[in-house]
């Protein structure tokens, strides 16, 4: 049966045409394309690479940046984007996300006027690919104590160190890189094929499989002195690209969710027994009524939320509330759908138990549930408990 | 060269279509670009990118709704949209409808003029040749294959036991087949274009016609109903040993459903 998304409270009745009519297009092509082909790609362990060209074409990369062949759309066009990406998988919704969030963005926003132009236009067509590496591997929460650092030299600088579960790493044409110089932390351009610089595939996951996961590896690894990003000085700089991050996950989760709710209700109302379908049966009632209340009330905060961000209002706790609820739901939310859909939920012809699976690391990354907690106590009661 | 585009607000083709008093309900039901109107689109698109002056239109008759339906279909890469609205698009025939289109297609000007096969809707198959009638252009229906040299245009299609080839002079209809192109996705950018680009509403009076020349006063077939088809019972399972089963197979098919 084809997929039916839940909208409880009409709340397309609140976006505008292009967002509707850009979410319909991105939903067309992950159907006709992306669904088919998507759980053989996570049984190999394999990323469909020709996301890359097939979302480039569309204009959705960098899609709410500004000019450098960006289309420009509003912050809730991309979120509904990473919403129609992460129902197929949260492995698409990833790949765009360091595309448009964590490598376009800094380069837009803090990159030079030579930078912006060799790299953004070939990166919103997909034919340059980013990486972002800020996570080290013994630095995940607590990015401040990164021990990566690059060193000024007569023509550029020298990077030495390593970078941790960084997604797309090895199909990376340019990595933005966050290592101190003279103990201030700087953004970096490093270029595929830079002596020095190598980006392992990290394998054997059970999450995100039909994703690229990498270490970044620097070994005395040089750079040019125009590779550094001139305006990115501090740990604000990457924690702002991580809030434009974690802003799309909060809508992408929201997919996940929705495919998740519609794949079990549909079984639930077609598997017979005690001689009636077991939606028929309180239990699973309860589970249905949870799941439709929760996918509302993440719908509800992203749509508001898109809506502060579209007005230049939204705040880096906004952001982590929504993050924080939204995976933490959609994780409770697949595993509920994994339980209705009984044994026949263990095998790839249902996705509820992919998305749990991906979901675990949405879960950790891009701050972890915890992390987000304690920001959201920080803001709320004044006082810091993370240190 | 001006290229036209007619375009069609049909009903997804996976809305739940329910009738009430003999009319379609249209609450809750999306509404979207005719599919086969695309591959007239895309057809068109791909003449402007091949080079040459060119210039894509999208042109549409419907209601104040059909806007939506029309931008969506300029979403695609067209230059410029054209509704003619008009509450009475709904009671119009094939006639009507072609008769408006016709009129607001001398309005705006036409080099060539595509269109799909059919709606998806009402099946009519009419409205593209009719339109060639009107306008006293040559027309070929059912296209699967489309060339453009020289000021002449070069078509296939399928016909029983073959393909035939037709050539003819521009300005002409191509009424068009699945299977003419692969039609594309919108861009994001050009979704983001469309509020940017010339998008006009005519009324009839725009396109020098009266009410008394559309809708059920215009038309010549009158649609008097609506209905659904009819449910199909369930199905019934017959239990017991095989002999018995199978021989109260016989019966049934026999007797109650009358087909051996």
């Amino acid at each position: 049966m084809a997929f039916k998304a839940i909208d409880y409270y009409n709340i397309d009745e609140l976006l505008g045409d292009s967002e509707l009519l850009i979410r319909d297009t991105v939903r067309s092509l992950m159907e006709d394309k992306y669904q088919p082909a998507i759980a053989k790609h996570f049984n190999d362990g394999t990323c469909p690479l020709e996301i890359a060209k097939d979302l480039g074409e569309l204009n959705a990369f960098g899609v709410n940046l500004e000019g450098y062949g960006c289309a420009g759309s509003s912050d809730t066009a991309y979120g509904l984007i990473n919403q129609e990406l992460e129902r197929v998988d949260s492995a698409l919704r990833s790949f765009s996300s360091v595309q448009t969030s964590l490598s376009m963005y800094p380069i837009h926003r803090w990159g030079s006027g030579e930078q912006k132009e060799r790299y953004l236009p070939g990166m919103a067509k997909g034919e340059i690919i980013g990486c972002f590496g800020l996570t080290e591997p013994d630095h995940g929460s607590d990015p401040s104590g990164m021990k990566t650092t690059a060193q000024k030299t007569d023509s550029g600088y020298i990077i030495n160190g390593s970078k941790m579960w960084i997604t797309n790493g090895t199909i990376a044409d340019i990595a933005v890189v966050w290592a101190k110089l003279d103990g201030e932390i700087r953004g970096f351009l490093v270029e595929k094929g830079t002596d020095g610089y190598t980006a392992p595939e990290i394998k054997n996951k059970f999450s995100l499989r039909a994703s690229v996961t990498s270490e970044l590896s620097f070994l005395d690894c040089e750079i040019p002195k125009e590779n550094i990003l001139p305006d990115a000085v501090g740990l604000k700089a990457p924690l702002s690209c991580l809030t434009q991050a974690r802003y799309g996950i909060a809508w992408g989760v929201i997919g996940a969710a929705m495919a998740c709710f519609d794949e079990a209700l549909q079984y639930a109302q077609e598997r017979i027994q005690f001689g009636k379908p077991i939606a028929a049966f309180q239990l699973q009632q309860e589970k249905f009524a949870y799941m439709a209340t929760e996918i509302t009330k993440m719908q509800l905060l992203c749509l508001r939320l898109g809506q502060l961000k579209d007005a230049g209002k939204a705040t880096h706790t906004q952001v982590s509330m929504a993050k924080r609820n939204n995976v933490a739901e959609a994780l409770k939310i697949a595993g509920m759908a994994r339980g209705i859909l009984g044994a026949a939920g263990i095998v790839d012809e249902y996705s509820a138990m992919r998305h749990a699976c991906n979901l675990e690391s949405v879960y950790t990354y891009e701050g972890t549930h915890d992390i987000h907690t304690l920001i959201l106590g920080h803001d709320i009661t004044g006082f810091k408990a993370y240190r | 060269m001006k290229i036209v585009c007619l375009v069609k607000e049909v009903p997804d083709s996976e809305a739940k279509i329910t009738v009430e008093n003999g009319k379609i309900k249209e609450t809750g039901v999306k509404f979207i670009v005719n599919p086969y109107d695309e591959y007239g689109i895309e057809e068109a698109l791909k003449i402007k990118e091949a080079g040459g002056e060119h210039q894509v239109f999208i042109l549409t008759f419907g209601t104040e709704r059909a806007k939506k339906v029309m931008e969506s279909a300029m979403a695609l890469g067209a230059d410029e949209g054209f509704l003619v609205a008009d509450g009475s698009a709904p009671d119009c025939d094939s006639h009507t409808t072609a008769k408006v289109l016709a009129a607001a297609l001398n309005k705006i000007g036409f080099d060539m003029i595509f269109c799909g096969k059919q709606a998806i809707d009402d099946d009519s198959s009419q409205v593209g040749v009719r339109v060639a009638e009107m306008l006293s252009l040559g027309h070929a229906s059912v296209v699967n294959k489309f060339e453009l040299t020289d000021g002449k245009v070069k078509v296939e299609r399928q016909i029983q036991g073959g393909q035939e080839v037709i050539e003819m002079p521009v300005p002409c209809v191509i009424t068009c087949q699945k299977g003419l192109n692969d039609p594309r996705y919108p861009s994001l950018k050009n979704i983001m274009a469309v509020k940017k680009k010339p998008r006009t509403v005519f009324t009839l009076d725009d396109i020098g016609l009266s009410a008394d020349d559309v809708g059920v006063n215009g038309s010549f077939v009158e649609v008097t109903k609506f209905e659904p088809p009819l449910e199909k019972a369930p199905g019934r399972v017959i239990e017991g040993e095989p002999e018995d089963t199978a021989k109260e197979l016989i019966r049934s098919l026999r007797e109650e459903a009358k087909v051996i």
